[in-house]
């Protein structure tokens, strides 16, 4: 018996964590996974890559804002020259957002706003090229909760799938299990976004017969019910041709390999957005592109001279702004509005070169915390131009880009 | 390369302090999880596996080696979001392995530690894969070219390490 001993251990230990595997795959498909040795494991490791991400931060920040200041004055006169430039362009993309509003007010489309977003520091990864995770420096206790999305300034990231107390799993979309639904921003295609094995992106189960142009942005389409509609998350990069499907390869935007800081999105919101010409019906817009007879100026009966203007009563001007008519010709419901053309106005996250005092959300973090008096728009800022919309039979309301409240008409 | 075969009269069994048995392995799987957000080439090397095969191979026993290797698989299983077990089995394996050629083989000689680490990663992968695929239905993608590679660019860091780590041990 003496000399099997050594083989009847590994005999032993091989059953023994075999069986815990058959376990977990049938608790699995009961989603009941398991914790416990998770919580240990990550108990263990997250505190020194915490600290770790800390005094690296803090050496940066010392070195960037203190020392090395070299050519800070000419950067300070490009980012107001640029601040100007914005500044011009969000006066005009503010007209198109007001338009977008009445519309889909009038369409009766709901927006999905990110109400509050939570600033988090990438302090570790799964170390292992089958999973593509990483952790973040929140976890439970600051309000992060399971299938959360998480964003970064470039695009979409991932989502959470294991909440501790102090820190959290980040699924990344480049991952096989990882799927988001997409919508491509030009020929207005829909599928499911999936990693592959390689840390590819891939779109697939797109009938081969469509046409796909290397370059068109990828967007998040909302369908999953975790993103919100209009995120970006790359551009296309290659299509493989199949007999029935293409194979659509996405860049994505956002670093997924060199990920540092991310925004969790911890509260969405739907609601219609409010549009400045309240109260205007179709039926108005209608009237207004229909010649009619100008209403005649109501006079009292015992006017004097003179005060015929001061009596009369002007005929209700109704604000009309430009109408795309494809968009209002398509109908509700079956519609691919100009989505989100509220994001135009939405205000970009930018990231902070290293630090800037007063964009940093929580300690430690680079990003801003948001609240819905402080929203942070999704990376997105450009988004579907009405030129571009067809007609789809089953879309689901469209779910825009977020705008800060401030600058939605009231 | 040398490979030499030991007579069994021959063999140096080492032992490690408890300090080294726990914080080397915690380490491994630390820097596993930390390094490739900084330089994400890294996740091409497997730290927590160079550590299960030193440790068997140095204490040349066969339970002592298997126990390691699921000790630190289930570690570093705990931190992906798959089933815990894959690594666990395959490192169980692999530790069991290295601890039984540490026995045959002059483990200490460069050459030997090169071959024996390329073959161990390969090994290993293959457990893995097989284990991924046919419990855990996981979808993976075998690419020979990018294991080969891995598994030398493993040997290579393997020789250096284990020439930092030969200070740690005691002999028995």
């Amino acid at each position: 018996m003496g000399r099997y001993r050594n083989v009847s251990f590994l005999a032993a230990a091989i059953f023994l964590q075999i069986l815990g595997l058959a376990v977990q795959v049938k608790r699995s498909s009961e989603n009941q996974p398991s914790r416990l040795i998770r919580v240990w494991a990550v108990s263990a490791i997250t505190p020194p890559e915490k600290a770790l991400v800390r005094i690296q931060n803090g050496t940066s920040d010392l070195w960037h804002n203190y020392f090395y200041l070299r050519g800070v004055r000419q950067e300070n006169r490009e980012l107001r020259e640029q601040i100007e430039q914005l500044q011009l362009d969000q006066v005009r993309l503010k007209q198109d957002a007001d338009q977008a509003h009445r519309l889909q007010t009038l369409l009766g489309f709901k927006e999905q706003f990110i109400a509050k977003t939570l600033a988090a520091q990438v302090i570790g990864s799964s170390g292992s090229e089958q999973s593509r995770t990483v952790y973040i420096d929140k976890g439970s206790r600051d309000g992060i909760q399971l299938e959360m999305a998480v964003i970064s300034a470039a695009g979409v990231v991932g989502r959470v799938i294991n909440v501790f107390r102090s820190t959290s799993q980040v699924l990344l979309i480049n991952d096989q299990q990882s799927g988001v639904g997409t919508i491509l921003e030009q020929s207005r295609l829909q599928g499911v976004l999936k990693g592959k094995s390689s840390g590819e992106l891939v779109i697939d189960k797109i009938m081969a017969d469509e046409e796909v142009k290397p370059g068109d942005r990828v967007l998040t389409s909302g369908g999953d019910q975790i993103f919100p509609k209009g995120l970006l998350i790359g551009t296309v990069d290659r299509i493989d041709k199949g007999p029935e499907f293409l194979q659509v390869s996405v860049k994505p935007t956002a670093a997924l390999n060199r990920l540092e800081e991310v925004l969790v999105i911890v509260k969405k919101e739907e609601h219609e957005p409010v549009s400045t010409a309240t109260g205007t019906r179709a039926s108005d817009i209608l009237a207004e592109r229909l010649p009619s007879v100008p209403d005649k100026p109501a006079v009292a009966a015992n006017a004097v001279p003179g005060s015929a203007a001061r009596g009369a009563v002007p005929p209700k001007a109704v604000r009309i702004h430009p109408v795309a008519a494809g968009s209002v010709s398509q109908g509700a419901g079956q519609t691919k509005t100009p989505a989100a053309a509220s994001s135009t106005t939405a205000k970009p996250i930018t990231t902070a070169p290293r630090s800037t005092s007063g964009t940093t959300g929580t300690p430690g973090s680079k990003l801003p915390a948001t609240t819905a008096s402080n929203p942070v728009a999704a990376p997105s800022a450009k988004l579907p131009s009405p030129p571009n919309s067809k007609p789809l039979a089953n879309t689901t309301p469209s779910q825009p880009q977020p705008t800060p409240p401030g600058d939605r008409p009231q | 390369m040398a490979l030499t075969y030991t007579p069994r009269e021959q063999i140096e069994v080492y032992r490690f302090s408890l300090p080294v048995t726990i914080i080397v392995p915690l380490l491994a799987v630390f820097l596993q999880a930390f390094i490739p957000l900084r330089f994400p080439f890294f996740s091409i090397f497997d730290l927590p596996l160079l550590v299960v095969i030193f440790f068997a191979m140095a204490r040349r026993s066969q339970v002592a080696g298997l126990v390691t290797g699921a000790a630190i698989g289930l570690l570093q299983d705990s931190l992906t979001h798959h089933q815990i077990g894959l690594y666990g089995i395959a490192k169980t394996v692999v530790g069991y392995g290295a601890s039984s050629l540490g026995v045959k083989l002059d483990v200490e000689s460069v050459g030997t530690r090169f071959l024996v680490v390329t073959g161990f990663e390969v090994i290993h992968e293959v457990i893995y894969f097989s284990i991924a695929h046919g419990m855990v239905r996981l979808n993976l993608h075998w690419n020979w070219a990018h294991e080969l590679e891995s598994a030398f660019a493993n040997a290579i860091l393997g020789v250096f390490l284990f020439g930092l780590m030969d200070r740690l041990k005691d002999r028995a």
